[in-house]
C-alpha cells in the first residue's frame, strides 16, 4: 500500500508529516510512501532528501490524494482536501473530532477511515504515538524561549564586575506536558521557577524538574487526574477562589509567567486576570499556550504578542510547534510511524485496521461510513495511583487520652493477676504446711525470676538459651546423688542409672552451648 | 559437713544460673555467661555430694564421668543442622532421670513408711529426710512426685519422638491413633483416678498404671503435631523437663532443684509463646496439632511462577545495592549455609549491603537460623529478626528466599481466610525482585500456596540450594 503526504495547506504551517527518516521506518513495514512535492520545504526537508531515502515526489497534492491509500498529515483537513478524500482511504491526521462536523460529515460520505491522532488513549502502550504531548513538549520549550526573547533581562542571576543582576523568576501554571517542558527549559536556563498545578499529585513531578510547587492553603480533595486519563478536570469555585487568590499575591514578583491550563473540550480558565497583568512589572512578559481556547489571560490576543499599557508583553501565538517545523515535524512523523506500526502487525504493508486494539479503536473517528466518535472507553485504565491513605496525626491531647488509657489497661491486668495470684497463694497457704510453703515461695519467686531473665535473652542466642537450659535442667542430678546412697538394690540402680543420663546432659549441653557461642563472631 | 555449707553452696549456684540465663542476652556476655552456669552445676554438685545424705561417692563419680564422656563425644560431634535433634533427645534424658528419682523417692516412701519409730531414727541419708514428715506433708509429697513422674515420662515419650520426628526417623507430617485428643483426654482422666487412688492407697500399681498413661500422652501428643511447629514442641518440652525437675525438687525438699526447674520451666514457656506468637497461633491448638480449618474460601491465586536461570539471578546480584536472604528450613536441609555464607562475603566484598531477615519461627529450633548462619562465619551483626528489617524491604534490590516458604506468604496479610491469617510475615515482595530458591514447584509444609511466588517481581530459582548457590557464586564479580 501508498503512504502519502501532501503539503500542509493551512497559512503558516511549517511542520510536515513524513520526514525522509520516518520515510525509511515505514518502508521496512512494506509501505511505499509519496511526498508532495516542497512538502518538507519549511521544515528543512528538500526533496531531494526525500528522493534519497526512496520516497516518490508527486507534482500536485491532487495527485497524491488520488494515488495514496493512506495520508497521513499534521493540521486536520482543509475544505478543499476534504473533497480529495475517497473511499478505502485512510487518513491519518489531527481531526479535532468534536469541533469538526464538516470533517465528519465528509468521512462518513466518503467513507475514508479517520485517525485522528489527538484521539490516541492516554495509556503507556500508546505513548510512542502520543501526538498531542511531543508537540505540548514542543511548544512548552518554544514558550520559555518566545519569553526569553522578548524579557529584556537575564534568566539566570550573575553577579559581575557591573553589578549584580538578580536571577529572573517563571512561573509555570498547569503542569501537563507543556508544563514540565517549560519548568525544565527554564530551570536550565538558570530563573528561578515556581510552578502550579490542580492536581497536586504532579508535585513530585515538578519539584523532580527543579522547580517549586506553589501549595494552596485549600483542604478540598481535587479530583484524580488519572481518572480523566491524565488531565485536570473543572475545579469548585471555592478552589479557584483560594488559586486566583495566591495567583495574586505571588502576581508581582513574577517576571515571566506561563500559562498551560487546559480542560479538555472547554474553554481555557481564566487564571491570570486584568489586575495580575496590571500588577506585574514592565518588561515582563506572559506567554499563553492556552490562547487558541481563549487563552488563560483574557487580554491574550490569538496569534498576536502585544504589550500593555504597563510594559507587559503577552504573547498568544499558537503555531509554536510549527516555529520549530524541523523538530516537531520529526517527532510527530515518529509518532505516525509508530501508529502505522500498530497497524500493520504483520510487516507487510497490508493495514490491518484492527477496532478490538484500544489504542487504534480510540484513535479512530470514523470507519466504513460510521462516525465511531467518541470512542468507548479504555479497558486498560490510565495510571491509576491510589489515593495515598494519610493517617491523622493525633492531637497531644488524644496522644494523652489513649496513653492514659493503655496505662488504666494495663494496670488494671497486673492487679487482677497479682489479685487472683495473691488469693491462689493464700489458699494453699490455708491447707499446706509450712515446710511446703517454704519451698514454694522459692519456687514461686524463681518463677518470677525466670520470666524477667528470659525476656532479655536475644533472638538469635534461643538455640543455646534451649541448649544451657537442657544442660542445667540436669541439675535433677542432685536428687538422684542425694538418694542413691539410700536403701535397695533397685534404688542405687534407678539413681545410678539418673546420674549416668544426667551426667551426659550436663556435659553435652554445656559444651555444645560453647561451641554456639564460639561461631557467633561480628563482622 | 555441714548441711548450712551445702546450702550456701545451693544459693550461690542458683545465682550463678540466673546470671548465666540472663547473660544470653548478648553474643559476648554469652560466652561468659557459659561458664557461669559451669561452675554453678560444678559447686551444685560437689556441695551435695559432700552433703548430707549422699554416698556411694565412687558410683555417683563413675557415673558422671561415663556420662560425661559420651555428653562430650555428642557435643563435639554433633553438626549444626542436627542441633534440634541433639536438644529433643537431650530432654527425653530429663524426663527419664525425672522419672527415676520420682520411683525412688515412692520405693524409700515406702520403706520409710513400714519402718518403726526406733528404726527410723536409724535412718540416713534421703531417708531420714522422709522419716521426719508428717501425715499431711507426706500426702504432699506423693502429689510432688506424683506430678514429677507424670510430667517427666511424658517429657520423655514427647522427646523421644520428637528426636525421631526431628532426625526424619518418624514421620514428620501429623498422625493421630483413631480417636484423636480423645484417647489423650482418656489418658489423662486415668491419671487423675490414678492420683486419687495413689493418695488413698499409696500403693505402686497406681503409679506405674499412671507412668504408662503420660508415656501415651506424651507419645500421642507429639505425633499428632506436624514438622514445622516443632520449633514450639521443643521449647514446650524444655519447658516440661524444668517443671518435671521443680517438682522433684518439691518431693525431695530441695530448693536448688526447685529454683532451676522454675527458671527452666518459664525460660521453656516464654520461648514457645514468643513461636506461637511469631505463628499467630494460640499454644492450644498448636498443641492439638494440625492447622484450624479455613473460615472460608481462600483467594485464587492468579499469575504463574516465572523461573530464572542463573545468569539471570549474578546479573541482578551484580547490579544490586541492598540485598537481604531470607533462610529456612530448606536451607538447613540443603546444608547450603556455608555457599549462603560465601555468597555473602562476596557481595559484602563489593560494597553492597547485605543483610539476613530472621523469622522467629524459621527452622525448627528457636534460633536455628541464627546458629547455622554463625556457624558458616556469617557475622551476627548483619543478621536481623523479623522487626528489625522488615521495614527496609521496600527500599532492598534483591530479598533471595532460601528455604523458607511460610514466613514469606503475603496471603497472611492480604487473604483473611488464609489458615495462616494474621501470622507476622517478613514482607520480602516489597523488595525491587525477589529471588526464590525452591526445589520445585508445590505448597510448603502446611500445604498453603504461596502467592509470593506468583507475584511480578518474584523469579523462581529452581533447583537444590546448595548446587544452585554453588553455580552461582563464580558469576558473582
Amino acid at each position: 500500500m501508498k503512504i502519502g503526504t501532501p503539503k500542509e495547506v493551512f497559512g503558516g504551517e511549517n511542520r510536515v508529516g513524513m520526514t525522509p527518516e520516518s520515510a525509511k521506518q515505514l518502508q521496512k513495514l512494506g509501505y511505499d510512501c509519496m511526498i508532495e512535492a516542497g512538502a518538507g520545504a519549511n521544515a528543512g526537508f528538500s526533496d531531494a532528501l526525500y528522493k534519497e531515502a526512496g520516497v516518490e515526489v508527486v507534482k500536485t497534492a491532487a495527485a497524491l490524494w488520488k494515488e495514496a491509500d493512506i495520508v497521513a498529515k499534521v493540521r486536520q483537513p482543509e475544505a478543499v482536501e476534504l473533497k480529495r478524500m475517497r473511499e478505502g482511504q485512510t487518513l491519518i491526521s489531527f481531526f479535532s473530532p468534536a469541533a469538526n462536523d464538516k470533517g465528519m460529515d465528509a468521512a462518513k460520505k466518503t467513507g475514508t477511515n479517520v485517525i485522528a491522532m489527538e484521539m490516541v488513549p492516554r495509556i503507556s502502550r500508546a505513548q510512542k504515538m502520543d501526538a498531542l504531548s511531543s508537540m505540548a513538549n514542543i511548544a512548552g520549550y518554544r514558550a520559555v524561549i518566545e519569553a526569553g526573547n522578548n524579557f529584556p533581562r537575564f534568566f539566570t542571576g550573575q553577579i559581575t564586575a557591573a553589578g549584580k543582576v538578580p536571577p529572573a523568576k517563571v512561573l509555570v501554571v498547569g503542569a501537563g506536558v507543556a508544563g514540565l517542558a517549560a519548568i525544565g527549559t527554564s530551570t536550565s536556563l538558570g530563573a528561578i521557577t515556581y510552578a502550579f498545578d490542580v492536581r497536586p499529585e504532579v508535585a513530585e513531578q515538578v519539584e523532580s524538574m527543579g522547580a517549586e510547587f506553589v501549595f494552596l492553603d485549600f483542604e478540598e480533595e481535587q479530583a484524580d487526574g488519572a481518572a480523566t486519563g491524565g488531565y485536570a478536570a473543572v475545579s469548585s469555585p471555592e478552589f479557584a477562589a483560594a488559586q486566583l487568590a495566591k495567583f495574586r499575591e505571588i502576581a508581582p514578583d513574577m517576571d515571566i509567567v506561563i500559562t498551560t491550563a487546559l480542560i479538555p473540550n472547554r474553554e481555557a480558565p481564566e487564571l491570570w486576570t486584568k489586575d495580575m497583568v496590571e500588577s506585574m512589572k514592565p518588561g515582563s512578559v506572559i506567554v499563553d499556550l492556552a490562547a487558541e481556547k481563549g487563552g488563560n489571560c483574557k487580554m491574550t490576543v490569538m496569534d498576536e504578542k502585544i504589550v500593555t499599557d504597563n510594559g507587559v508583553t503577552i504573547i498568544g501565538y499558537t503555531d509554536f510547534p510549527s516555529r520549530m517545523a524541523a523538530q516537531a515535524s520529526t517527532l510527530y512523523a515518529t509518532n505516525i510511524r509508530h501508529m502505522m506500526t500498530d497497524l500493520t502487525p504483520e510487516k507487510d504493508g497490508q493495514i490491518n485496521h484492527n477496532m478490538e486494539d484500544d489504542v487504534i479503536r480510540g484513535a479512530t473517528v470514523a470507519f466504513n461510513k460510521e462516525i465511531t466518535f467518541p470512542p468507548p472507553p479504555p479497558k486498560v485504565q490510565a495510571i491509576a495511583a491510589k489515593p495515598k491513605e494519610v493517617v491523622p496525626e493525633l492531637t497531644p491531647e488524644e496522644k494523652r487520652a489513649a496513653e492514659t488509657a493503655a496505662f488504666k489497661a494495663q494496670t488494671k491486668q497486673q492487679v487482677t493477676l497479682l489479685v487472683v495470684g495473691a488469693a491462689l497463694l493464700l489458699g494453699v497457704g490455708l491447707v499446706a504446711p509450712a515446710s511446703f510453703m517454704q519451698h514454694f515461695i522459692v519456687f514461686v519467686l524463681s518463677v518470677f525470676v525466670g520470666f524477667q531473665v528470659i525476656w532479655g535473652v536475644a533472638h538469635s542466642l534461643h538455640t543455646p538459651l534451649m541448649a544451657v537450659t537442657n544442660a542445667i535442667s540436669s541439675i535433677i542430678i542432685l536428687g538422684a546423688l542425694m538418694q542413691i546412697a539410700s536403701g535397695s538394690f533397685l534404688v542405687i540402680l534407678l539413681a545410678a542409672v539418673s546420674v549416668f543420663m544426667t551426667g551426659i546432659n550436663i556435659f553435652g549441653g554445656f559444651l555444645v552451648t560453647r561451641r554456639m557461642l564460639a561461631m557467633f563472631q561480628k563482622s | 559437713m555441714e548441711f548450712g555449707f551445702t546450702t550456701a553452696a545451693y544459693v550461690v549456684s542458683a545465682v550463678l544460673f540466673i546470671l548465666s540465663l540472663g547473660g544470653l542476652s548478648g553474643q559476648e556476655s554469652a560466652k561468659r555467661a557459659v561458664w557461669y552456669g559451669i561452675v554453678g552445676m560444678a559447686l551444685a554438685v560437689a556441695a551435695t555430694l559432700v552433703g548430707p545424705g549422699a554416698g556411694y561417692w565412687f558410683v555417683s563419680l563413675v557415673m558422671i564421668i561415663g556420662g560425661g564422656a559420651i555428653g562430650y563425644q555428642l557435643a563435639t560431634k554433633v553438626q549444626m543442622t542436627q542441633m534440634p535433634e541433639l536438644v529433643a533427645a537431650m530432654h527425653s534424658l530429663v524426663g527419664l532421670a525425672a522419672v527415676f528419682v520420682g520411683l525412688i523417692a515412692h520405693i524409700e516412701l515406702g520403706r520409710v513408711l513400714a519402718m518403726d519409730d526406733s528404726a527410723k531414727k536409724a535412718l540416713g541419708g534421703f531417708a531420714a529426710l522422709l522419716a521426719k514428715k508428717d501425715g499431711v506433708e507426706i500426702g504432699i509429697l506423693r502429689v510432688e512426685l506424683f506430678l514429677g513422674i507424670f510430667i517427666g515420662a511424658i517429657t520423655f515419650t514427647g522427646s523421644v519422638i520428637a528426636y525421631g520426628k526431628l532426625a526424619g526417623k518418624v514421620d514428620s507430617a501429623a498422625t493421630k491413633l483413631p480417636g484423636g485428643h480423645m484417647l489423650n483426654a482418656g489418658a489423662a482422666i486415668l491419671s487423675l483416678i490414678c492420683l486419687v487412688w495413689y493418695m488413698n492407697t499409696g500403693g505402686f500399681f497406681p503409679l506405674f498404671l499412671m507412668t504408662l498413661a503420660a508415656l501415651f500422652i506424651g507419645y500421642h501428643l507429639i505425633m499428632g503435631i506436624g514438622g514445622a511447629d516443632m520449633p514450639v514442641v521443643v521449647s514446650m518440652l524444655n519447658s516440661y523437663s524444668g517443671w518435671a525437675a521443680a517438682a522433684i525438687g518439691f518431693s525431695l525438699g530441695n530448693d536448688l532443684l526447685i529454683v532451676v526447674g522454675a527458671l527452666v520451666g518459664s525460660s521453656g514457656a516464654i520461648l514457645s509463646y514468643i513461636m506461637c506468637k511469631a505463628m499467630n497461633r494460640s499454644f492450644v491448638s498448636v498443641i492439638l496439632g494440625g492447622f484450624g480449618g479455613p473460615a472460608g474460601e481462600q483467594m485464587a491465586v492468579e499469575g504463574e511462577q516465572v523461573a530464572i536461570d542463573t545468569d539471570g539471578v549474578a546479573t541482578a546480584l551484580n547490579e544490586a545495592d541492598s540485598v537481604i536472604i531470607i533462610p529456612g528450613y530448606g536451607m538447613a536441609v540443603a546444608q547450603a549455609q556455608a555457599a549462603v555464607a560465601e555468597l555473602v562475603r562476596k557481595l559484602r566484598a563489593q560494597g553492597k549491603n547485605v543483610r539476613f531477615a530472621i523469622h522467629p519461627v524459621a527452622g525448627r529450633l528457636p534460633g536455628h537460623m541464627n546458629v547455622l548462619l554463625a556457624e558458616a562465619k556469617v557475622p551476627y551483626d548483619i543478621v536481623m529478626e523479623m522487626d528489625e528489617i522488615n521495614e527496609d524491604f521496600p527500599d532492598t534490590d534483591v530479598a533471595i528466599v532460601i528455604g523458607s516458604n511460610d514466613i514469606v506468604n503475603p496471603a497472611a496479610q492480604d487473604d483473611p481466610n488464609s489458615p495462616i491469617a494474621g501470622m507476622p510475615v517478613l514482607e520480602c515482595w516489597k523488595a525491587k525482585q525477589v529471588f526464590v530458591s525452591k526445589r520445585g514447584q508445590g505448597t510448603g509444609y502446611s500445604g498453603i500456596e504461596n502467592p509470593l511466588f506468583y507475584k511480578e517481581n518474584t523469579r523462581m530459582y529452581y533447583g537444590d540450594a546448595k548446587e544452585s548457590l554453588n553455580k552461582l557464586l563464580p558469576m558473582i564479580d
